[in-house]
């Protein structure tokens, strides 16, 4: 996370990014930009650091205040860096309905953390989230890419254990961008 | 039972799949309109089965295709809306997740009605897993000639991506999709110019949500006029309803519009009735922006008829007394559930989602979602009350987009008809000694 790092993009996402980019017609590359930001988050310790935007600026031929200001608008892109396993609880209304709000308290207790923090050793960061569309299978969170569904507070624990033992961190990208 | 029209094959295994779903007659609108070498016959068909726009609007779809600009030498598209994020909205996700080729299909077939030679999908970036789907879908239709150059021999060329977004609920307005599809951020865009004149890059565009595009496959097969015969009033064909909350038997159901709203909710090919045997307080019919109503009144219009589930019987009473449609997000709530927390949950979600153009937009979320919260700590008073009433009401039809609308409503409504809720939590704080009212399900709370 510190800024000597060399922030490149591997020869695979390179490939990926090409393949997005011919989709959108000649000199409209810039609706390339989410998916590109996608790519970097997942390849770049799950969040956007003010380097890793300006490598994505300079792979899509933007100016970096581009890519911020969409950055930030977005509330799936982390602008500090998060835990290994990123759980998002969904509390809006059916979710809560359905109990959102004793999840959440459990795995604040569980992690001695509040929403919005990460736990010290930067194994887990919790975010409450609005409507995921999960709302007939509530409560929900996810976890990376991955919706766990009609939760209870036993089925929490038992997948807060796979993410923790888990050799990848958590990322929105389920392997590769394209099929 | 209803006809099924979109989820007819929904539980065939393998569905998911090009073969099993091309041997259930999948792909088959495709042929038809092509062989039929006739785009204004699709238009025409569509406007004819009166289907109307099912992520909320309710605007006639052969219409919306009919406005759709056409000058010479320049490229026109569809963008399916797949950003499905209204609280309480999840048939899409169902539908895209159990079923992608019928979306595929949809957007061919459509794309061919409209001379549109690319497509995309738009689709919320938390359905990051859907996406995987969808794409080995279209590559499916790719590698079996109904994408690409020259499809079947037609001459009919057409290019179909999925596009991800990442995280936020103003996109499913079709001008902020649209600036989000270009690569900035989600603020809706001034209307007119139209998406049908000026849309996506400059070019005449045409957005549709999933459900209503993978509606035009069954308009095609069996023609408009038999699809206009389901349903009541100008409420034609079938809707996904997805029902959640305080139910047995919360899901996707798809329904002919018109069944009784009691019978959606307590018969047990819907939802099944409440749960624990509780008694319904409250039902959100159409998506967290639609008018609550209480049990009276979403059972029974004002004048004593049976409410239906159509766009007409759903509203009638005006927000008097009725409600709207909107995308089928049914939520219900139990006698436990409070009026005000929900309120302020959906406050709070609003305010989080508002892309800040409009000053009464950013402004009045943020200080709705304050003075809730201000209530539901103990501190409120009759005059917040009025305030909140005050404040909705300088939002509402004073925005560039219709999240504005969306965010006043609910609060409208709740104070409209739950106004007395409030009067105790401010006039008895000390009633409000645990506001968790929502069921203790499973094994969910600790002993």
């Amino acid at each position: 996370m510190s800024s000597n790092v060399e922030v490149k993009f591997s020869e695979e996402s390179l490939k990926t990014i090409k393949e997005i980019v011919a989709r959108y017609p000649e000199g409209k590359h810039k609706s390339a930009l989410i998916p590109v930001l996608h790519i970097a988050q997942s390849e770049f310790n799950g969040w956007l650091s003010p380097e890793v935007m300006e490598e994505v600026a300079k792979v899509l031929d933007l100016q970096p205040i581009e890519v911020f200001e969409v950055a930030s608008f977005y509330s799936m892109f982390n602008l500090k860096p998060v835990g290994k396993c990123l759980i998002e609880v969904c509390h809006t209304s059916s979710c809560w309905l359905m109990g959102a709000e004793d999840v959440v308290n459990h795995i604040q207790k569980k992690l001695n953390i509040k929403v919005g923090e990460t736990t010290s050793d930067g194994m887990f960061t919790l975010k409450t989230v609005e409507c995921l569309g999960s709302c007939g299978s509530a409560p929900m969170m996810m976890v990376g890419a991955d919706f766990y569904e009609n939760l209870t507070l036993q089925s929490v624990d038992e997948i807060m254990d796979k993410c923790k033992q888990a050799d990848k961190r958590s990322s929105y990208m389920v392997d590769k961008m394209l099929g | 039972m209803g006809k099924k029209l979109l989820l007819e094959h929904i539980d065939v295994p393998g569905i998911q799949s090009y073969e099993v779903y091309r041997q259930k007659g999948g792909y088959k609108s495709v042929e038809k309109a092509l062989a039929s070498n006739n785009p204004d016959g699709i238009v025409e068909e569509v406007k004819k089965s009166g289907l109307r726009g099912r992520g909320g609007a309710g605007f006639p779809t052969g219409m919306k295709w009919s406005f759709l600009a056409k000058p010479e030498g320049v490229a026109r598209y569809l963008v399916c809306n797949a950003d499905e994020s209204e609280p309480g909205t999840f048939k899409d996700r169902y539908l895209m997740e159990k079923i992608p080729h019928l979306l595929v299909e949809g957007m061919i077939t459509s794309s061919y009605a409209l001379g549109a030679k690319t497509s995309f999908i738009y689709i919320r970036g938390e359905y990051f897993y859907v996406l995987r789907i969808l794409e080995n879908a279209i590559k499916e239709a790719y590698a079996n000639g109904w994408l690409g150059k020259n499809i079947k021999g037609s001459g009919f060329d057409h290019d179909l991506y999925v596009h991800i977004g990442a995280g936020a609920y103003i996109c499913g307005e079709e001008t902020a999709l649209l600036e989000s599809l270009e690569g900035k951020r989600g603020n809706p865009r001034i209307k007119p110019p139209f998406p049908a004149v000026s849309g996506l890059y400059g070019c005449p565009t045409v957005v549709n949500n999933v459900e209503t595009i993978t509606a035009v496959v069954p308009i095609v097969n069996n023609g408009g006029e038999e699809y206009a015969k389901i349903g009541v009033d100008r409420s034609t064909g079938t809707k996904l309803i997805s029902a959640s909350g305080h139910i047995n038997k919360p899901g996707v159901y798809e329904i002919e519009l018109g069944v009784p709203v009691e019978e959606f909710i307590y018969s047990d090919e819907y939802c099944g009735g409440i749960r624990n045997g509780k008694a319904l307080k409250a039902v959100v019919a159409g998506g967290s922006s639609v008018p609550i109503l209480p049990a009276e009144l979403i059972l029974k219009t004002a004048n004593g008829e049976p409410r239906l589930m159509s766009y007409e019987s759903l509203a009638d009473g005006g927000f008097a007394t009725g409600t709207m449609l909107g995308s089928g997000g049914f939520i219900v709530m139990d006698e436990t559930t409070s009026i005000v927390k929900n309120l302020w949950n959906f406050t709070r979600f609003y305010h989080h989602e508002s892309c800040g153009q409009c000053s009464p937009c950013r402004e009045g979320t943020s200080w709705m979602e304050k003075i809730l919260h201000k209530i539901l700590d103990g501190h409120g008073t009759i005059k917040d009350i009025d305030l909140l009433w005050e404040i909705q009401g300088k939002i509402e039809g004073k925005t560039i987009c219709p999240l504005g609308d969306a965010a006043a409503w609910p609060v409208a409504s709740a104070i409209r008809h739950f106004r007395k809720e409030f009067e105790e939590y401010v006039l008895s704080p000390e009633k409000i000694v645990d506001v968790k009212h929502y069921y203790k399900v499973n094994n969910l709370v600790e002993a």
